[in-house]
């Protein structure tokens, strides 16, 4: 077993505190990309608590592992994450979204401590972290490449050109992600634009695929670790989460892709997570 | 320049621009064991092959997905490495662009895009494979210096040179038939500053890439014909621009005429006439280059001849500026 059951138990308590943190940066910012960061919270929960070897006291650490938040409007999440893991201050998190604030919606590798990659547009990740896992060969580096996807972001051409490259070049330093929480801005992704079936488009590109319930550590644990050990090319990890989850009222609404909160629904939402844990 | 360096010399009369590039990338492979070739499926066709040959470990093609190309090298930039990634002008800056905007531009990444094929250069493949718009669109990209040889050896310089800058790099090079215009690579080459490629007083034309050899025949052919004194510079970096020797030109000179491969909106003309307009200096002012349209098809020398961006549309367009009344500005002193 990857995981323990004492590990499960406090990683649980962590991700409840970053999904509040997220739900009061989403106060503070006057809105954020709440739905899909709190689809992501155990993915992110998992590899910054256990499986990403970095430090944030020094965040540019040469040999340290490499996370691309391809889908870029996460951003609020990993901020979250960052802040908690001690990158920098979490009072910073105050002014998100704020006029002169280092943080905008989609993360700046240039000005917040502990994002490797810039994104936001979506698409550019994995073509990104591809180059870092390739970039790991060249100079002779054991540090893995940690990429997550949105599902709605495998539309992206870019994605599967990538995808191609990766085990063209048997990059088996590479995991991706993809929180398949089932939702796009403007709907459901089988409504919008089909992607099933996502795991056979990804085996058919030669991805080791594993699929798991994105909310379950010890089955994303267990993944990660089939997946580290995978040799012969990328692995990805589908996980299928549920947009806005542990707010009940977010749930599956395609709505709260990005939306505000005021202080009555910023007690709803905690009052939600507390019954959730 | 990396200083103190003894650089292989090139026969500019027998290889193309795109040749010494695949050399000088070679050259510069054993230098800097941290440089990175990247292709899609171009590594023949651009010359960035030859590095590939050189250092199999080091090059990728990535096959044709041009934006795959751009990330990959972002993501080889932030592994520590020195990505040089060549593919035609249009597909580096019109297929690839968000990614070399926001995945190499925006995050200042150290990565040198060596687009050939600029301009017309590639005549009979058609407006498809012209970049005619390329130098507008890059010279707007953030943190990105561009660069555009006239030939050659000036090509071997500034490849060379990228590498003293700590950021990314836009070269745009030829298809590789451009006449040699310097006699040697020792004429000072510098980033941001350009060339006085003949001396002169009454006119100055400011050209870029393959237009650069027919401005100097042209001077040449102006003062034997009618013993006109014309200022050739060579402004090979677009960005940042020469504004000091752009100035000095028009209050030296007080005639400016731009001749570029591209289109008149974007590229050189517009940044020397941004140059000239926010100086508040007087001048008679010629942008020339291709008009807003899609590029005929053709050999490019026909192409050029058409465009009147050749010796001979130089000369007719010189001529015509020089006709143009143009009211000296007494008080040049004062503004200046």
């Amino acid at each position: 077993m990857a995981i323990t059951e004492q590990e499960c138990k406090e990683l649980k308590k962590r991700a409840t505190q970053i999904r509040k943190d997220i739900v009061d940066v989403t106060g503070w910012a006057g809105g954020s990309h709440i739905g899909g960061a709190l689809s992501m919270t155990e993915i992110m929960t998992l590899l910054y608590w256990k499986y990403l070897k970095v430090d944030p006291n020094n965040p540019y650490w040469d040999d340290r592992d490499r996370f691309v938040l391809s889908k870029g409007h996460g951003g609020v999440g990993h901020a979250v994450v960052l802040a908690q893991k001690g990158y920098f201050d979490p009072e910073l998190l105050k002014e998100f979204n704020h006029s002169g604030s280092p943080f905008g919606m989609h993360l700046d590798g240039n000005k917040v401590k502990g994002v490797d990659a810039s994104t936001g547009s979506l698409g550019h990740g994995l073509p990104v972290a591809a180059g870092m896992a390739l970039g790991a060969r060249v100079r002779k580096k054991d540090w893995r490449v940690y990429c997550l996807m949105g599902d709605g972001e495998c539309d992206e051409g870019s994605i599967w050109e990538a995808a191609m490259a990766a085990a063209h070049f048997k990059l088996n330093n590479l995991i991706g992600f993809v929180d398949r929480n089932h939702l796009m801005i403007d709907g459901f992704t089988e409504d919008i634009m089909s992607l099933e079936p996502l795991a056979e488009k990804w085996a058919a590109f030669r991805w080791k695929v594993y699929e798991v319930d994105g909310h379950s550590f010890t089955e994303l644990a267990a993944a990660i670790e089939a997946a580290q050990a995978y040799n012969d090319g990328p692995a990805v990890i589908i996980a299928n989460t549920i947009k806005g989850k542990g707010v009940d009222f977010m749930e599956n609404k395609p709505g709260w892709h990005y939306g505000g909160l005021n202080a009555d629904l910023i007690a709803k939402a905690k009052a939600a997570l507390d019954r959730e844990e | 320049m990396s200083g103190g360096l003894t650089w292989n010399v090139y026969d500019a009369d027998k290889l193309t621009q795109r040749e010494i590039y695949g050399l000088v990338l070679t050259e510069l492979g054993a230098r800097y064991p941290e440089i990175v070739g990247l292709s899609a499926d171009l590594a023949m066709s651009t010359k960035i092959g030859t590095f590939g040959e050189h250092y199999p470990d080091r090059f990728f093609n990535v096959g044709i997905a041009e934006q795959n190309l751009f990330g990959m090298a972002a993501g080889l930039a932030k592994a520590g490495l020195i990505p040089f990634v060549s593919t035609f002008s249009a597909f580096a800056s019109m297929r690839a662009v968000e990614f070399l905007r926001t995945d190499i531009c925006y995050q200042k990444l150290n990565c040198k895009i060596i687009a050939t094929h600029g301009g017309t250069s590639f005549g009979p493949a058609g407006s498809t494979h012209h970049a005619t718009e390329d130098l507008a669109i890059v010279r707007a990209l953030a943190n990105l210096v561009v660069i555009v040889p006239a030939d050659a050896l000036e090509t071997a310089n500034a490849v060379r040179a990228c590498m003293d800058i700590n950021g990314p790099v836009y070269i745009r090079i030829g298809r590789g038939f451009e006449p040699r215009v310097y006699e040697s690579e020792n004429y000072g080459f510098e980033i941001g500053k350009a060339v006085e490629m003949c001396p002169g007083t009454d006119i100055t034309v400011i050209a870029c890439g393959a237009t650069v050899f027919h401005a100097v025949e042209a001077a040449k052919l102006l003062k034997e014909d009618d013993g006109l004194s014309v200022r050739v510079l060579n402004v090979h970096t677009l960005k940042p621009i020469d504004r000091e020797a752009i100035l000095k030109a028009v209050e030296e000179t007080r005639r400016i005429v731009t001749f570029e491969d591209h289109n008149i909106i974007g590229g050189l003309g517009t940044a020397v006439a941004d140059v000239i307009a926010e100086s508040g200096k007087g001048c008679a002012f010629q942008k020339v280059g291709i008009p807003d349209e899609f590029t005929i098809i053709g050999y490019p020398e026909d192409i050029m001849h058409y465009y009147k961006i050749d010796a001979d549309g130089i000369i007719e367009k010189v001529r015509e500026v020089m006709g143009r009344d143009f009211e000296a500005d007494e008080d040049w002193e004062d503004e200046v």
